[in-house]
């Protein structure tokens, strides 16, 4: 018998079909996982299960326990929810009421379903607490969601959740807005968790790899359709679709060229050291140091990876290299034989088309009230200030043919186009000045996977017509693995392990390290 | 790569799509329409509401008594002073065959005294005076004409100097955030917690009254509500990144604010535009009807409401200028309404 049989649900929005004729059902203990892609429907289909989309026309059956969710009344799916199936969610600092303890919000769902007594539902929550694995239990349980780091939000998350023993926890990408270390810790307390309450587990993600080592079943979904169901061993060795086939595939594969031998060493900096002031009180004020003592060098047509997890300081490292950073920054930088650190902004200027930035989300970094020729040709216009319109035009149109976009969509404005078609205009945007170095900060992490691939190769590409070097930082192995030539590691602000990306990252020497690779669940195939 | 967007068709730029959803909400289309059709109607009042003809032939020869000033002798009079058009003399004059005299629709100025009124002030309706006169025998249709276009023409000058100070000082504040905004704040608060009205009244004392006076005064506490929401998005829009890539591509720090977060913080400043102005057409006609306002030669509606508050059995008065302003502020309203519906990006088009 099986705990939850989803049977050709329709989600409609309007007139958009956002999940289309879907049916798959979970066993009673068992790890399903729905993966796709951003706008694929998965977290839809989920959040139709527990009837959270109150615009949405659904049809077809889901049926829990063999009691029709569909037709429930409101009053009855409420005591559904949380008790018998219960959900996390991708962010915990939005999911979490910011004007509660934690304790009291794990309370709530015992008092609510459960009829605990205040007291008594205060200590079942440092209980649940402590199973997730919070340090001193009791201690957090008074704690505000924001004073807790992200790990240990999504762990009271997860008690909350597990508050009233569900026999369904729905995780929503539970891990993506985590670090890959805490990501695997998640993951095995869930996995561990599964176990000892014998619940079953609905993951939707859009990451393979955590699947493989997690889920009992895989659904991939594309376009709000289911198109393939399988056992996660069958689905990793033998995927039926073209589509599974293209989503594994888009594991990346070493795409860089080698760099020549006889290049010229492009940038190198010394001691450099970056902080920002943390006010404290009214006049006194703390040092926080972002980038401490480091020592950096970068030749011509040469990618140097920067791997860290958040807060390591990889991009304030990377604007103060390229004299962006708000930080005060000390320590020498040298720019294509010119000391650019000791540089006014003024003598800079002339600099900046030498160096150029790709930023991670492309939804924030086009200017949303400006075309694209505009976006694109306006470093042109300030540096080559003598091209005609028509040349200026021309130019534009050559950089958009460049990183595979048309030249007819120089009218249009950014909201028009895809998340890829955007990074592909920020690329533009910094390519048609012809820089010698472009700083990639994490410049494929917010874009789906088979897109991420896509823009990989053109920034490999690239750099094999052009010769720029890049600094390229990145929290996904994977993607270093792939780009670049050289790697540093850094944590805390320092430069814990460096060298040659191939030997970095199949034989670290540094225990940091080895726990991201060990993370990023990275076999070397 | 997914190329659904290849075909060649023309992109709306948002504030072209802004336009297009205000036009859809009807009522604040037309709104705008009406009102900019009485504002320019305003702006040619000389043309339709004045005591001299605009064109005129006496004696064979053509006068134009709109531009120039005649001498009663001009027209077989006895003095030397300008002619009064409305003298049954003169108007007989005219009606000699061979002269003609083309009179704009209403015959008064808003200064206009008819000597030769036939009713007491102020006189109720009649077909000489649509709406009746004052209590100084002074047309009110010519007075609401006139100072409908006074209010608009100082409500824009108010609107704009404040939007400008509102938008520049939010902009530094904004941007530069950090000290400058620091000590910016505090200015700011000492400066609004000064009394305005206690201001006004002590340089309306010392100063000759002049609408210029009023304007200077007011902008200079005006801009300070507009300020405050520039600067906050500007502290939003200078930490994205196309920000941040404007530098790294060499733009300069006005550059950057014009270009690229001017544009993008805009949206308080259009939503606040017809509001701010229907607030300004309030505060002129607040302070004349205190008698804090212009010089009393002035077309004002304050100065006609507060007329109609002393001559209560003059209904004609306070009506017709209560109809006129309401409506006016009627009319912004209903802009305001449909210009924040059409920005809010959220909504559908």
């Amino acid at each position: 018998m099986s705990l939850l049989q989803v049977e050709h649900l329709t989600v409609r929005f309007g007139s958009t079909t956002v999940v289309d004729d879907v049916s798959f059902t979970i066993a009673p203990g068992e790890k399903f996982a729905l993966v796709g892609e951003s706008g694929s429907g998965k977290t839809v289909s989920a959040l139709s299960m527990m009837r959270l989309l109150p615009d949405a026309d659904i049809s077809g059956k889901i049926l829990f326990e063999d009691q029709e969710i569909l037709k429930k009344s409101d009053a009855a799916l409420r005591q559904l929810r949380g008790k018998d199936i219960a959900m996390i969610f991708q962010e915990p600092m939005t999911a979490l009421n910011p004007l509660f303890t934690i304790g009291n919000q794990i309370a709530e769902v015992l008092m609510l379903h459960e009829g605990l007594s205040a007291r008594a539902a205060a200590l079942r929550a440092v209980d649940l607490l402590a199973k997730t694995g919070i340090p001193e239990p009791a201690r957090r349980a008074l704690s505000y969601p924001h004073q807790l780091s992200g790990g240990q939000r999504q762990r009271a998350m997860i008690a909350m959740a597990l508050a009233c023993k569900p026999k369904l926890l729905i995780a929503d990408e539970p891990t993506t807005a985590l670090d890959v270390t805490i990501q695997v810790q998640i993951l095995e307390l869930l996995n561990q968790l599964q176990r000892e309450e014998q619940m079953s587990v609905l993951m939707i993600t859009h990451d393979l790899n955590l699947v493989k080592s997690f889920a009992d079943r895989v659904g991939v979904m594309q376009h709000g359709r289911l198109i393939e169901t399988a056992d996660t061993d069958t689905l990793f060795s033998a995927p039926r679709e073209a589509y599974t086939q293209r989503l594994l595939a888009s594991h990346a594969k070493r795409m860089v060229g080698d760099v020549a031998s006889d290049a010229r060493p492009l940038l190198k900096a010394e001691g450099v050291r970056c902080s920002f002031a943390i006010p404290q009180g009214w006049f006194r004020q703390k040092e926080f140091v972002a980038v401490d003592q480091l020592d950096v060098s970068l030749a011509q047509g040469e990618t140097l990876g920067i791997v860290g997890e958040s807060g390591s300081g990889k991009s304030t490292l990377g604007m103060a290299l390229l004299r962006l950073s708000v930080a005060r920054t000390q320590g020498d930088i040298v720019f294509n034989g010119q000391p650019i650190s000791a540089m006014e902004a003024g003598q800079l200027r002339p600099l900046r088309a030498q160096m150029q930035v790709v930023f991670q989300d492309p939804f924030a970094s086009l200017s949303p009230r400006r075309t694209i020729e505009q976006i694109v040709g306006e470093g042109l216009a300030l540096h080559k200030p003598d091209l005609s319109e028509a040349q200026l035009r021309e130019a534009v149109g050559a950089g958009l043919q460049e990183v595979g976009l048309s030249p007819t969509m120089m009218s249009r404005y950014p909201h028009e186009f895809s998340g890829g078609q955007r990074q592909r205009i920020a690329i533009a945007r910094a390519l048609v000045l012809k820089p010698a170095l472009i700083l990639l900060d994490e410049p494929t992490s917010s874009l789906d996977v088979s897109v991420q691939y896509q823009v990989l190769e053109l920034l490999a590409g690239l750099q094999q017509k052009y010769g720029m070097a890049y600094l390229f930082i990145s929290h996904d192995l994977a993607v270093i693995r792939a780009m670049a030539h050289r790697v540093i590691v850094m944590k805390d602000g320092k430069v814990v392990e460096s060298g040659m990306s191939g030997d970095v990252l199949t034989s670290p020497q540094h225990p940091y390290t080895q726990r991201l690779l060990a993370a990023a669940n990275f076999s070397t195939h | 790569m997914t190329n659904t967007a290849m075909t060649p068709e023309i992109s709306l730029s948002p504030s072209r799509r802004v336009w297009r959803r205000f036009r859809q909400n009807r009522r604040g289309y037309w709104s705008l329409f009406i009102f900019v059709g009485l504002f320019v109607l305003s702006l040619g009042a000389e043309l339709i509401s004045n005591d001299r003809p605009l064109v005129a032939r006496y004696n064979g020869q053509l006068m134009f008594p709109l531009v120039t000033d005649y001498a009663e002798t001009a027209f077989g009079g006895e003095f030397d002073s300008p002619a009064d058009y409305l003298d049954p003399f003169i108007q007989s004059q005219f009606d000699k065959p061979g002269n003609w005299a083309i009179y704009p629709i209403n015959r008064y100025r808003f200064d206009t005294l008819n000597y030769f009124a036939k009713a007491p002030n102020p006189a109720p309706p009649t077909g000489d005076n649509w709406l009746g006169t004052d209590d100084r025998g002074r047309d009110v249709v010519a007075r609401l004409l006139y100072g409908f276009r006074v209010s608009i023409l100082f409500g824009l000058a108010l609107t704009i100097t404040g939007v400008m100070l509102g938008v520049l000082t939010g902009a530094v504040q904004g941007y530069f955030a950090g000290k400058t905004d620091l000590l910016f704040q505090r200015f700011m608060e000492i400066w609004g917690s000064m009394p305005e009205l206690y201001l006004l009244i002590i340089f309306a004392s010392i100063f000759e009254p002049s609408i210029l006076l009023l304007l200077v005064l007011l902008s200079l506490f005006g801009w300070m509500g507009l300020s405050d929401y520039v600067r906050a998005d500007f502290l939003r829009n200078r930490n994205l990144d196309y920000v941040q890539a404007a530098r790294a591509m060499g733009l300069s720090n006005w550059q950057i604010i014009w270009r690229h977060v001017l544009p993008n913080s805009l949206t308080p400043v259009v939503t606040f535009l017809p509001f701010r102005m229907s607030a300004a057409i309030l505060a002129l006609t607040s302070l004349d009807f205190l008698g804090l306002g212009v010089p009393p030669s002035t077309p004002s509606l304050g100065e006609l409401l507060a007329q109609g508050k002393n001559n209560l059995d003059a209904w004609w008065i306070a009506l017709s200028t209560f109809a006129v302003l309401t409506i006016t502020l009627l009319l912004l309203t209903n802009i305001g309404d449909a210009l924040r519906n059409s920005l809010d990006v959220r909504r559908k088009s």
